[in-house]
Protein backbone atom coordinates (compact mmCIF):
# COMPACT_ATOMS: atom_id res chain seq x y z
CA UNK A 1 0.00 0.00 0.00
CA UNK A 2 2.51 2.54 1.07
CA UNK A 3 4.81 1.71 -1.83
CA UNK A 4 1.90 2.32 -4.14
CA UNK A 5 1.19 5.59 -2.41
CA UNK A 6 4.74 6.74 -2.88
CA UNK A 7 4.81 6.06 -6.60
CA UNK A 8 1.44 7.69 -7.13
CA UNK A 9 1.99 10.82 -5.14
CA UNK A 10 4.52 13.39 -6.04
CA UNK A 11 5.26 16.21 -3.67
CA UNK A 12 4.53 19.57 -5.30
CA UNK A 13 7.65 21.75 -5.54
CA UNK A 14 7.84 24.27 -2.74
CA UNK A 15 8.42 27.94 -3.31
CA UNK A 16 12.03 28.94 -3.08
CA UNK A 17 13.31 25.70 -4.47
CA UNK A 18 15.85 26.25 -7.18
CA UNK A 19 14.93 26.36 -10.85
CA UNK A 20 16.55 23.03 -11.56
CA UNK A 21 14.50 21.28 -8.92
CA UNK A 22 11.32 22.07 -10.83
CA UNK A 23 9.93 18.86 -12.27
CA UNK A 24 8.94 20.42 -15.60
CA UNK A 25 12.37 21.99 -16.06
CA UNK A 26 13.99 18.65 -15.44
CA UNK A 27 11.72 16.97 -17.99
CA UNK A 28 12.57 19.57 -20.62
CA UNK A 29 16.28 19.19 -19.97
CA UNK A 30 15.98 15.43 -20.24
CA UNK A 31 14.22 15.58 -23.59
CA UNK A 32 16.51 18.30 -24.95
CA UNK A 33 19.67 16.36 -24.10
CA UNK A 34 18.21 13.24 -25.67
CA UNK A 35 17.36 15.04 -28.92
CA UNK A 36 20.74 16.80 -29.06
CA UNK A 37 22.57 13.52 -28.61
CA UNK A 38 20.47 11.87 -31.30
CA UNK A 39 21.01 14.72 -33.79
CA UNK A 40 24.74 14.64 -33.15
CA UNK A 41 24.92 10.87 -33.50
CA UNK A 42 23.02 11.00 -36.75
CA UNK A 43 25.14 13.79 -38.26
CA UNK A 44 28.41 12.13 -37.28
CA UNK A 45 27.02 8.86 -38.57
CA UNK A 46 27.83 6.90 -35.43
CA UNK A 47 27.21 3.18 -35.60
CA UNK A 48 23.68 2.04 -34.66
CA UNK A 49 22.26 5.34 -33.52
CA UNK A 50 23.52 7.05 -36.65
CA UNK A 51 21.29 4.84 -38.80
CA UNK A 52 18.17 6.60 -37.53
CA UNK A 53 16.97 9.70 -39.33
CA UNK A 54 18.10 12.85 -37.53
CA UNK A 55 15.55 14.75 -35.41
CA UNK A 56 15.72 17.63 -37.89
CA UNK A 57 14.69 15.31 -40.72
CA UNK A 58 11.93 13.89 -38.58
CA UNK A 59 10.69 17.37 -37.85
CA UNK A 60 10.78 18.19 -41.59
CA UNK A 61 8.54 15.21 -42.21
CA UNK A 62 6.30 15.98 -39.25
CA UNK A 63 5.50 19.65 -39.82
CA UNK A 64 3.53 19.20 -43.07
CA UNK A 65 1.57 16.42 -41.39
CA UNK A 66 0.29 18.80 -38.74
CA UNK A 67 -1.85 20.34 -41.49
CA UNK A 68 -2.90 16.95 -42.77
CA UNK A 69 -6.37 16.08 -41.46
CA UNK A 70 -5.62 12.43 -42.10
CA UNK A 71 -2.83 12.47 -39.52
CA UNK A 72 -5.14 13.82 -36.86
CA UNK A 73 -7.78 11.36 -37.90
CA UNK A 74 -5.20 8.67 -37.20
CA UNK A 75 -4.88 9.99 -33.68
CA UNK A 76 -8.63 9.82 -33.31
CA UNK A 77 -8.84 6.34 -34.82
CA UNK A 78 -6.12 4.86 -32.63
CA UNK A 79 -7.36 6.57 -29.48
CA UNK A 80 -10.86 5.29 -30.09
CA UNK A 81 -9.60 1.74 -30.66
CA UNK A 82 -7.29 1.83 -27.67
CA UNK A 83 -9.96 3.26 -25.43
CA UNK A 84 -12.63 0.73 -26.38
CA UNK A 85 -10.25 -2.22 -26.05
CA UNK A 86 -9.01 -0.86 -22.75
CA UNK A 87 -12.47 -0.21 -21.31
CA UNK A 88 -13.50 -3.73 -22.30
CA UNK A 89 -10.40 -5.03 -20.51
CA UNK A 90 -11.39 -3.07 -17.38
CA UNK A 91 -15.00 -4.22 -17.47
CA UNK A 92 -13.96 -7.85 -17.70
CA UNK A 93 -10.60 -7.74 -15.92
CA UNK A 94 -11.56 -6.02 -12.67
CA UNK A 95 -14.45 -8.34 -11.74
CA UNK A 96 -12.42 -11.34 -12.92
CA UNK A 97 -9.51 -10.32 -10.72
CA UNK A 98 -11.78 -9.70 -7.73
CA UNK A 99 -13.42 -13.08 -8.20
CA UNK A 100 -10.03 -14.78 -8.42
CA UNK A 101 -8.82 -12.98 -5.32
CA UNK A 102 -11.88 -13.69 -3.18
CA UNK A 103 -12.75 -17.24 -4.20
CA UNK A 104 -10.12 -19.91 -3.82
CA UNK A 105 -12.15 -22.33 -5.93
CA UNK A 106 -12.67 -19.86 -8.75
CA UNK A 107 -8.98 -19.00 -8.63
CA UNK A 108 -7.87 -22.62 -8.83
CA UNK A 109 -10.18 -23.29 -11.76
CA UNK A 110 -9.42 -20.21 -13.84
CA UNK A 111 -5.80 -19.44 -13.03
CA UNK A 112 -4.14 -22.26 -15.03
CA UNK A 113 -5.94 -21.22 -18.23
CA UNK A 114 -5.15 -17.60 -17.50
CA UNK A 115 -1.47 -18.38 -16.99
CA UNK A 116 -1.24 -20.35 -20.24
CA UNK A 117 -2.92 -17.63 -22.27
CA UNK A 118 -0.96 -14.81 -20.62
CA UNK A 119 2.43 -15.34 -22.30
CA UNK A 120 0.86 -15.46 -25.79
CA UNK A 121 1.76 -12.10 -27.34
CA UNK A 122 -1.16 -10.10 -28.73
CA UNK A 123 0.60 -10.16 -32.13
CA UNK A 124 0.19 -13.92 -32.22
CA UNK A 125 -3.54 -13.45 -31.77
CA UNK A 126 -3.88 -11.35 -34.93
CA UNK A 127 -4.75 -14.18 -37.34
CA UNK A 128 -7.14 -15.77 -34.85
CA UNK A 129 -8.71 -12.39 -34.13
CA UNK A 130 -9.41 -11.87 -37.81
CA UNK A 131 -11.11 -15.26 -38.02
CA UNK A 132 -13.07 -14.93 -34.75
CA UNK A 133 -14.64 -11.55 -35.12
CA UNK A 134 -17.12 -10.45 -37.76
CA UNK A 135 -15.76 -6.95 -38.29
CA UNK A 136 -12.29 -5.51 -38.63
CA UNK A 137 -12.84 -3.05 -35.80
CA UNK A 138 -13.85 -5.83 -33.43
CA UNK A 139 -10.71 -7.76 -34.34
CA UNK A 140 -8.55 -4.71 -33.63
CA UNK A 141 -10.36 -4.02 -30.37
CA UNK A 142 -9.87 -7.64 -29.32
CA UNK A 143 -6.11 -7.56 -29.84
CA UNK A 144 -5.89 -4.32 -27.85
CA UNK A 145 -8.10 -5.82 -25.15
CA UNK A 146 -5.64 -8.70 -24.84
CA UNK A 147 -2.83 -6.23 -24.35
CA UNK A 148 -4.40 -4.75 -21.22
CA UNK A 149 -6.40 -7.52 -19.57
CA UNK A 150 -3.60 -9.62 -18.05
CA UNK A 151 -1.93 -6.71 -16.29
CA UNK A 152 -5.23 -5.49 -14.90
CA UNK A 153 -6.23 -8.92 -13.60
CA UNK A 154 -2.83 -9.61 -12.04
CA UNK A 155 -2.78 -6.25 -10.29
CA UNK A 156 -6.28 -6.70 -8.93
CA UNK A 157 -5.47 -10.18 -7.60
CA UNK A 158 -2.17 -9.05 -6.11
CA UNK A 159 -3.71 -5.92 -4.63
CA UNK A 160 -6.58 -7.78 -3.01
CA UNK A 161 -4.21 -10.40 -1.60
CA UNK A 162 -1.97 -7.78 -0.05
CA UNK A 163 -4.73 -6.08 1.95
CA UNK A 164 -3.68 -6.22 5.60
CA UNK A 165 -5.40 -9.11 7.37
CA UNK A 166 -5.98 -6.86 10.41
CA UNK A 167 -8.47 -4.79 8.36
CA UNK A 168 -10.54 -7.94 7.83
CA UNK A 169 -10.22 -8.91 11.50
CA UNK A 170 -11.20 -5.43 12.67
CA UNK A 171 -14.17 -5.32 10.30
CA UNK A 172 -15.30 -8.80 11.35
CA UNK A 173 -15.10 -8.06 15.04
CA UNK A 174 -17.15 -4.89 14.49
CA UNK A 175 -19.91 -6.99 13.00
CA UNK A 176 -19.37 -6.64 9.24
CA UNK A 177 -21.06 -9.12 6.93
CA UNK A 178 -19.17 -10.69 4.04
CA UNK A 179 -20.80 -8.24 1.66
CA UNK A 180 -19.78 -5.31 3.89
CA UNK A 181 -16.23 -6.60 3.91
CA UNK A 182 -16.21 -6.88 0.13
CA UNK A 183 -17.67 -3.43 -0.37
CA UNK A 184 -15.95 -1.50 2.43
CA UNK A 185 -12.61 -3.28 2.79
CA UNK A 186 -11.73 -5.19 -0.37
CA UNK A 187 -12.95 -2.64 -2.92
CA UNK A 188 -11.26 0.44 -1.44
CA UNK A 189 -8.25 -1.65 -0.45
CA UNK A 190 -7.73 -2.87 -3.98
CA UNK A 191 -8.45 0.44 -5.68
CA UNK A 192 -4.82 1.68 -5.69
CA UNK A 193 -3.76 -1.57 -7.36
CA UNK A 194 -6.55 -1.27 -9.92
CA UNK A 195 -5.24 2.17 -10.80
CA UNK A 196 -1.67 0.92 -11.16
CA UNK A 197 -2.92 -1.97 -13.29
CA UNK A 198 -4.85 0.42 -15.52
CA UNK A 199 -1.94 2.78 -15.81
CA UNK A 200 0.41 0.03 -16.93
CA UNK A 201 -2.35 -1.62 -18.96
CA UNK A 202 -3.16 1.42 -21.06
CA UNK A 203 0.55 1.75 -21.83
CA UNK A 204 0.55 -1.80 -23.16
CA UNK A 205 -2.51 -1.13 -25.32
CA UNK A 206 -0.47 1.51 -27.12
CA UNK A 207 2.33 -1.06 -27.43
CA UNK A 208 0.05 -3.42 -29.32
CA UNK A 209 -1.69 -0.82 -31.45
CA UNK A 210 0.77 -1.37 -34.32
CA UNK A 211 0.06 -5.09 -34.42
CA UNK A 212 -3.67 -4.49 -34.08
CA UNK A 213 -3.85 -1.96 -36.87
CA UNK A 214 -1.95 -4.14 -39.27
CA UNK A 215 -5.27 -6.00 -39.39
CA UNK A 216 -7.01 -2.95 -40.74
CA UNK A 217 -4.76 -2.56 -43.79
CA UNK A 218 -5.56 1.12 -43.53
CA UNK A 219 -9.28 0.52 -43.65
CA UNK A 220 -11.46 3.31 -42.34
CA UNK A 221 -8.96 5.95 -43.41
CA UNK A 222 -10.47 9.18 -44.63
CA UNK A 223 -9.01 12.28 -46.20
CA UNK A 224 -5.51 10.92 -46.80
CA UNK A 225 -3.35 7.82 -46.64
CA UNK A 226 -2.12 8.98 -43.23
CA UNK A 227 -5.53 8.34 -41.70
CA UNK A 228 -5.51 4.62 -40.96
CA UNK A 229 -4.48 4.92 -37.31
CA UNK A 230 -1.08 5.67 -35.81
CA UNK A 231 -0.06 2.02 -35.76
CA UNK A 232 -1.00 1.52 -39.37
CA UNK A 233 0.76 4.79 -40.17
CA UNK A 234 4.07 3.27 -38.99
CA UNK A 235 3.53 0.05 -40.88
CA UNK A 236 2.58 1.95 -44.01
CA UNK A 237 5.60 4.24 -43.74
CA UNK A 238 7.82 1.21 -43.43
CA UNK A 239 6.38 -0.30 -46.58
CA UNK A 240 6.91 3.04 -48.30
CA UNK A 241 10.56 3.28 -47.13
CA UNK A 242 9.86 6.58 -45.40
CA UNK A 243 12.07 6.34 -42.33
CA UNK A 244 11.44 9.82 -40.94
CA UNK A 245 7.70 9.10 -41.02
CA UNK A 246 8.23 5.87 -39.10
CA UNK A 247 9.86 7.89 -36.37
CA UNK A 248 7.01 10.43 -36.49
CA UNK A 249 4.58 7.56 -35.92
CA UNK A 250 6.70 6.17 -33.10
CA UNK A 251 6.91 9.49 -31.32
CA UNK A 252 3.18 10.07 -31.82
CA UNK A 253 2.39 6.76 -30.14
CA UNK A 254 4.85 7.59 -27.38
CA UNK A 255 3.11 10.89 -26.72
CA UNK A 256 -0.34 9.30 -26.87
CA UNK A 257 0.71 6.62 -24.39
CA UNK A 258 2.22 9.16 -22.06
CA UNK A 259 -0.93 11.31 -22.11
CA UNK A 260 -3.13 8.26 -21.46
CA UNK A 261 -1.09 7.15 -18.47
CA UNK A 262 -1.06 10.67 -17.06
CA UNK A 263 -4.83 10.93 -17.39
CA UNK A 264 -5.32 7.59 -15.62
CA UNK A 265 -2.96 8.68 -12.86
CA UNK A 266 -4.93 11.90 -12.37
CA UNK A 267 -8.26 10.10 -12.34
CA UNK A 268 -6.76 7.60 -9.94
CA UNK A 269 -5.82 10.29 -7.45
CA UNK A 270 -9.35 11.67 -7.66
CA UNK A 271 -10.88 8.39 -6.53
CA UNK A 272 -8.24 7.64 -3.86
CA UNK A 273 -8.19 10.87 -1.86
CA UNK A 274 -6.54 9.16 1.14
CA UNK A 275 -3.38 8.59 -0.89
CA UNK A 276 -3.03 12.28 -1.60
CA UNK A 277 -2.43 13.22 1.99
CA UNK A 278 1.01 11.77 2.61
CA UNK B 1 -13.14 11.66 39.09
CA UNK B 2 -15.87 10.68 41.54
CA UNK B 3 -16.18 7.34 43.22
CA UNK B 4 -19.29 6.29 41.30
CA UNK B 5 -17.46 6.50 38.02
CA UNK B 6 -14.88 4.15 39.39
CA UNK B 7 -17.36 1.43 40.17
CA UNK B 8 -16.43 -1.56 38.18
CA UNK B 9 -18.48 -2.96 35.36
CA UNK B 10 -20.48 -6.05 36.10
CA UNK B 11 -19.97 -7.52 32.65
CA UNK B 12 -16.91 -8.59 30.79
CA UNK B 13 -15.40 -11.32 32.98
CA UNK B 14 -13.19 -13.64 30.97
CA UNK B 15 -12.29 -17.10 32.12
CA UNK B 16 -9.43 -18.76 30.31
CA UNK B 17 -9.48 -22.39 31.34
CA UNK B 18 -6.71 -24.90 30.62
CA UNK B 19 -6.21 -23.49 27.15
CA UNK B 20 -3.76 -25.15 24.78
CA UNK B 21 -2.72 -23.93 21.40
CA UNK B 22 -0.51 -25.89 19.08
CA UNK B 23 0.40 -24.38 15.74
CA UNK B 24 0.78 -26.74 12.81
CA UNK B 25 -0.09 -29.88 14.82
CA UNK B 26 0.65 -32.19 11.89
CA UNK B 27 4.01 -30.63 11.14
CA UNK B 28 6.27 -28.49 13.28
CA UNK B 29 3.80 -28.71 16.21
CA UNK B 30 4.75 -25.50 17.97
CA UNK B 31 3.19 -25.35 21.43
CA UNK B 32 2.36 -21.66 21.82
CA UNK B 33 0.07 -21.94 24.85
CA UNK B 34 -0.03 -24.78 27.32
CA UNK B 35 -2.57 -25.41 30.06
CA UNK B 36 -3.15 -21.71 30.57
CA UNK B 37 -5.68 -20.70 33.19
CA UNK B 38 -6.44 -17.09 33.96
CA UNK B 39 -9.48 -15.34 35.36
CA UNK B 40 -10.05 -11.76 34.33
CA UNK B 41 -12.55 -9.92 36.51
CA UNK B 42 -15.31 -7.85 35.03
CA UNK B 43 -14.22 -4.28 34.59
CA UNK B 44 -10.60 -4.65 35.56
CA UNK B 45 -7.53 -3.69 33.62
CA UNK B 46 -5.58 -6.91 33.31
CA UNK B 47 -2.11 -6.49 31.94
CA UNK B 48 -0.44 -9.45 30.25
CA UNK B 49 3.34 -9.18 30.33
CA UNK B 50 5.75 -11.50 28.65
CA UNK B 51 8.64 -11.55 26.23
CA UNK B 52 8.04 -11.21 22.49
CA UNK B 53 6.76 -14.41 20.96
CA UNK B 54 5.70 -16.00 24.24
CA UNK B 55 2.14 -16.63 23.01
CA UNK B 56 0.32 -13.64 24.49
CA UNK B 57 -1.11 -12.62 21.14
CA UNK B 58 -2.24 -16.20 20.57
CA UNK B 59 -4.44 -15.88 23.64
CA UNK B 60 -5.81 -12.56 22.43
CA UNK B 61 -6.57 -14.00 19.00
CA UNK B 62 -8.41 -16.87 20.63
CA UNK B 63 -10.58 -14.51 22.69
CA UNK B 64 -11.23 -12.27 19.69
CA UNK B 65 -12.13 -15.26 17.54
CA UNK B 66 -9.38 -14.83 14.94
CA UNK B 67 -7.78 -18.21 15.66
CA UNK B 68 -8.92 -21.50 17.11
CA UNK B 69 -7.57 -23.20 20.22
CA UNK B 70 -6.35 -26.77 20.52
CA UNK B 71 -7.69 -27.49 23.99
CA UNK B 72 -9.44 -26.02 27.03
CA UNK B 73 -12.11 -23.34 26.88
CA UNK B 74 -12.65 -19.60 27.10
CA UNK B 75 -15.77 -18.08 28.65
CA UNK B 76 -17.14 -14.56 28.60
CA UNK B 77 -19.51 -13.91 31.53
CA UNK B 78 -20.08 -17.62 31.88
CA UNK B 79 -20.86 -18.21 28.22
CA UNK B 80 -18.48 -20.34 26.29
CA UNK B 81 -16.72 -18.46 23.48
CA UNK B 82 -14.67 -21.40 22.38
CA UNK B 83 -14.11 -24.82 23.79
CA UNK B 84 -14.12 -28.50 23.00
CA UNK B 85 -17.09 -28.41 20.58
CA UNK B 86 -16.26 -25.09 19.04
CA UNK B 87 -12.51 -24.49 18.71
CA UNK B 88 -12.88 -21.02 17.21
CA UNK B 89 -14.91 -18.22 18.77
CA UNK B 90 -17.15 -16.08 16.59
CA UNK B 91 -15.68 -12.55 16.33
CA UNK B 92 -18.11 -9.99 17.70
CA UNK B 93 -18.51 -6.39 18.78
CA UNK B 94 -18.51 -7.40 22.47
CA UNK B 95 -14.75 -8.07 22.18
CA UNK B 96 -13.03 -5.48 20.02
CA UNK B 97 -9.32 -5.50 19.30
CA UNK B 98 -6.96 -2.54 19.06
CA UNK B 99 -4.02 -3.79 17.06
CA UNK B 100 -0.31 -3.38 17.56
CA UNK B 101 0.35 -1.24 14.52
CA UNK B 102 -3.16 0.08 14.21
CA UNK B 103 -5.84 -1.07 11.84
CA UNK B 104 -7.77 2.09 11.08
CA UNK B 105 -9.06 1.88 7.54
CA UNK B 106 -6.84 4.31 5.62
CA UNK B 107 -9.55 4.98 3.02
CA UNK B 108 -12.05 6.21 5.58
CA UNK B 109 -11.87 9.49 7.45
CA UNK B 110 -11.36 9.31 11.20
CA UNK B 111 -15.04 10.01 11.77
CA UNK B 112 -16.09 7.31 9.29
CA UNK B 113 -13.73 4.91 11.02
CA UNK B 114 -15.19 5.64 14.45
CA UNK B 115 -18.78 5.44 13.18
CA UNK B 116 -18.11 2.15 11.38
CA UNK B 117 -19.07 -0.43 14.03
CA UNK B 118 -22.63 0.56 15.00
CA UNK B 119 -23.55 0.97 11.33
CA UNK B 120 -22.20 -2.48 10.47
CA UNK B 121 -24.17 -4.00 13.34
CA UNK B 122 -27.29 -2.20 12.12
CA UNK B 123 -27.66 -0.46 15.48
CA UNK B 124 -27.41 3.11 14.17
CA UNK B 125 -27.82 4.92 10.87
CA UNK B 126 -24.75 6.62 9.41
CA UNK B 127 -25.90 10.03 10.58
CA UNK B 128 -26.74 8.88 14.10
CA UNK B 129 -23.45 6.99 14.33
CA UNK B 130 -21.55 10.03 13.06
CA UNK B 131 -23.19 12.14 15.73
CA UNK B 132 -22.28 9.72 18.49
CA UNK B 133 -18.78 9.41 17.05
CA UNK B 134 -18.33 13.19 17.11
CA UNK B 135 -19.26 13.27 20.77
CA UNK B 136 -16.94 10.43 21.72
CA UNK B 137 -14.09 11.91 19.72
CA UNK B 138 -14.59 15.25 21.44
CA UNK B 139 -14.44 13.50 24.83
CA UNK B 140 -11.15 11.93 23.85
CA UNK B 141 -9.67 15.26 22.74
CA UNK B 142 -10.01 14.47 19.06
CA UNK B 143 -11.94 17.52 17.92
CA UNK B 144 -10.79 18.92 14.61
CA UNK B 145 -9.47 15.76 13.00
CA UNK B 146 -12.85 14.18 12.21
CA UNK B 147 -12.59 14.78 8.50
CA UNK B 148 -8.91 13.97 8.16
CA UNK B 149 -7.72 10.60 6.99
CA UNK B 150 -5.77 8.49 9.49
CA UNK B 151 -2.66 9.07 7.38
CA UNK B 152 -2.88 12.78 8.11
CA UNK B 153 -2.68 12.69 11.90
CA UNK B 154 0.05 11.70 14.37
CA UNK B 155 0.48 8.11 15.45
CA UNK B 156 -0.58 8.95 19.00
CA UNK B 157 -3.82 10.46 17.73
CA UNK B 158 -4.37 7.50 15.43
CA UNK B 159 -4.13 5.20 18.42
CA UNK B 160 -6.69 7.26 20.30
CA UNK B 161 -9.04 7.23 17.30
CA UNK B 162 -8.73 3.48 17.19
CA UNK B 163 -9.53 3.07 20.88
CA UNK B 164 -12.56 5.32 20.45
CA UNK B 165 -13.59 3.30 17.39
CA UNK B 166 -13.47 0.16 19.52
CA UNK B 167 -15.46 1.76 22.37
CA UNK B 168 -18.17 2.88 19.93
CA UNK B 169 -19.27 -0.75 19.81
CA UNK B 170 -20.05 -0.76 23.56
CA UNK B 171 -17.80 -3.77 24.01
CA UNK B 172 -17.67 -5.75 27.21
CA UNK B 173 -13.98 -6.33 26.68
CA UNK B 174 -11.35 -4.23 25.00
CA UNK B 175 -8.49 -6.33 23.69
CA UNK B 176 -5.34 -4.27 23.33
CA UNK B 177 -2.32 -5.83 21.66
CA UNK B 178 0.69 -3.68 22.51
CA UNK B 179 -1.17 -0.64 21.22
CA UNK B 180 1.50 1.85 22.21
CA UNK B 181 4.51 -0.16 21.13
CA UNK B 182 5.40 2.03 18.18
CA UNK B 183 5.10 5.30 20.09
CA UNK B 184 7.98 7.25 21.59
CA UNK B 185 8.11 7.25 25.37
CA UNK B 186 6.78 10.80 25.80
CA UNK B 187 3.77 10.18 23.56
CA UNK B 188 3.32 6.88 25.34
CA UNK B 189 3.00 8.56 28.75
CA UNK B 190 0.36 10.91 27.36
CA UNK B 191 -1.46 7.95 25.87
CA UNK B 192 -1.43 6.11 29.20
CA UNK B 193 -3.24 8.92 30.94
CA UNK B 194 -5.61 9.28 27.99
CA UNK B 195 -6.40 5.57 28.12
CA UNK B 196 -7.08 5.71 31.87
CA UNK B 197 -9.34 8.69 31.37
CA UNK B 198 -11.25 6.85 28.65
CA UNK B 199 -11.43 3.80 30.92
CA UNK B 200 -12.81 5.78 33.86
CA UNK B 201 -15.60 7.06 31.61
CA UNK B 202 -16.44 3.75 29.95
CA UNK B 203 -16.78 0.78 32.21
CA UNK B 204 -15.14 -1.96 30.26
CA UNK B 205 -12.80 -4.86 30.91
CA UNK B 206 -9.37 -4.29 29.43
CA UNK B 207 -7.12 -7.13 28.34
CA UNK B 208 -3.86 -5.40 27.61
CA UNK B 209 -0.79 -7.12 26.17
CA UNK B 210 2.58 -5.47 26.63
CA UNK B 211 6.18 -6.27 27.34
CA UNK B 212 6.74 -3.00 29.14
CA UNK B 213 6.60 -3.72 32.86
CA UNK B 214 6.37 -0.08 33.86
CA UNK B 215 3.38 0.40 31.56
CA UNK B 216 1.81 -2.73 33.02
CA UNK B 217 2.07 -1.68 36.65
CA UNK B 218 1.05 1.88 35.96
CA UNK B 219 -2.15 0.92 34.13
CA UNK B 220 -3.23 -2.42 35.56
CA UNK B 221 -5.29 -3.58 38.46
CA UNK B 222 -3.43 -6.81 38.03
CA UNK B 223 -0.40 -7.83 36.05
CA UNK B 224 -0.09 -11.37 34.76
CA UNK B 225 3.49 -12.26 34.01
CA UNK B 226 3.59 -15.06 31.45
CA UNK B 227 6.19 -17.71 30.90
CA UNK B 228 7.86 -17.81 27.55
CA UNK B 229 6.51 -20.32 25.11
CA UNK B 230 4.51 -22.28 25.99
CA UNK B 231 2.61 -19.43 27.53
CA UNK B 232 0.93 -19.63 30.94
CA UNK B 233 0.82 -17.30 33.95
CA UNK B 234 4.02 -17.43 35.96
CA UNK B 235 3.06 -14.85 38.56
CA UNK B 236 0.04 -12.64 39.06
CA UNK B 237 0.67 -9.31 40.70
CA UNK B 238 -2.08 -7.32 42.44
CA UNK B 239 -1.29 -3.65 41.95
CA UNK B 240 -2.57 -2.11 45.18
CA UNK B 241 -2.19 1.48 44.03
CA UNK B 242 -5.68 3.01 43.99
CA UNK B 243 -7.27 4.31 40.80
CA UNK B 244 -7.59 7.01 39.49
CA UNK B 245 -3.87 7.17 38.90
CA UNK B 246 -1.74 9.77 37.29
CA UNK B 247 1.89 10.02 36.41
CA UNK B 248 3.04 10.97 39.90
CA UNK B 249 2.47 7.31 40.78
CA UNK B 250 5.59 6.40 38.83
CA UNK B 251 7.90 7.93 41.41
CA UNK B 252 6.02 6.63 44.46
CA UNK B 253 7.80 4.12 46.73
CA UNK B 254 4.99 1.59 46.31
CA UNK B 255 5.37 1.66 42.53
CA UNK B 256 9.11 1.15 42.84
CA UNK B 257 8.58 -1.72 45.25
CA UNK B 258 6.17 -3.44 42.85
CA UNK B 259 8.65 -2.98 40.02
CA UNK B 260 11.39 -4.58 42.09
CA UNK B 261 9.13 -7.43 43.06
CA UNK B 262 8.41 -8.38 39.45
CA UNK B 263 11.31 -7.25 37.36
CA UNK B 264 13.39 -10.36 38.00
CA UNK B 265 10.52 -12.67 37.04
CA UNK B 266 10.07 -10.83 33.75
CA UNK B 267 13.78 -10.71 33.11
CA UNK B 268 14.09 -14.44 33.67
CA UNK B 269 11.51 -15.18 30.97
CA UNK B 270 13.05 -12.64 28.64
CA UNK B 271 16.41 -14.40 28.91
CA UNK B 272 14.75 -17.76 28.21
CA UNK B 273 12.99 -16.33 25.19
CA UNK B 274 16.18 -14.71 23.96
CA UNK B 275 18.15 -17.92 24.30
CA UNK B 276 15.45 -19.89 22.54
CA UNK B 277 15.66 -17.32 19.77
CA UNK B 278 11.95 -17.54 19.13
CA UNK B 279 10.37 -15.21 16.68
CA UNK B 280 7.13 -13.27 17.06
CA UNK B 281 4.11 -15.51 17.01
Amino acid sequence: MSAVAETLVRRPPKRGESFFKNQVVRAIISIAVFIAFWELASRLNWPWVGQAPAPSKVLDAWLPLLNDQGYWYSWYQSSRRVLSGFIAAMIIGIPLGLAMATSRVFHDITFPVFEILRPVPPLAWVPAAIIFWPTQELSIGFVIFLGAIYTIVLNVVGGARSIDVRYFQAARSMGSSSWDIFRRIILPGVLPSIIVGCEVGIGITWNVVVAAEMISGGGGAIQSSAGGGLGFFIWNSYIGFSYPLIVVGMISIGIAGWISSAVIRRLGLLVTPWLRVR
Amino acid sequence: MNAAALQMATKGAIRIQNVDKIYDPAGAAVQAVSDCTLDIRAGEICMIVGPSGCGKTTLLNAIAGFHDISGGAIYLDGEMLCGPDRPKAEPGPDRVVVFQNGALFPWKTNLENVAFGPVMQGKLSWSAAAEKARGMMADAGLTGVEHNYPGEISSGMRRRVEIVRALMNDPKVLLLDEPFRALDSLTKSVMHEALLEIYYRNKVTIFFITHDLEEAIFLGHRVAIMTTRPCRPKKILEVDIPHPRNYSVLTSPRFRALMEETVSAVHEEAVKAFEAGEKEM
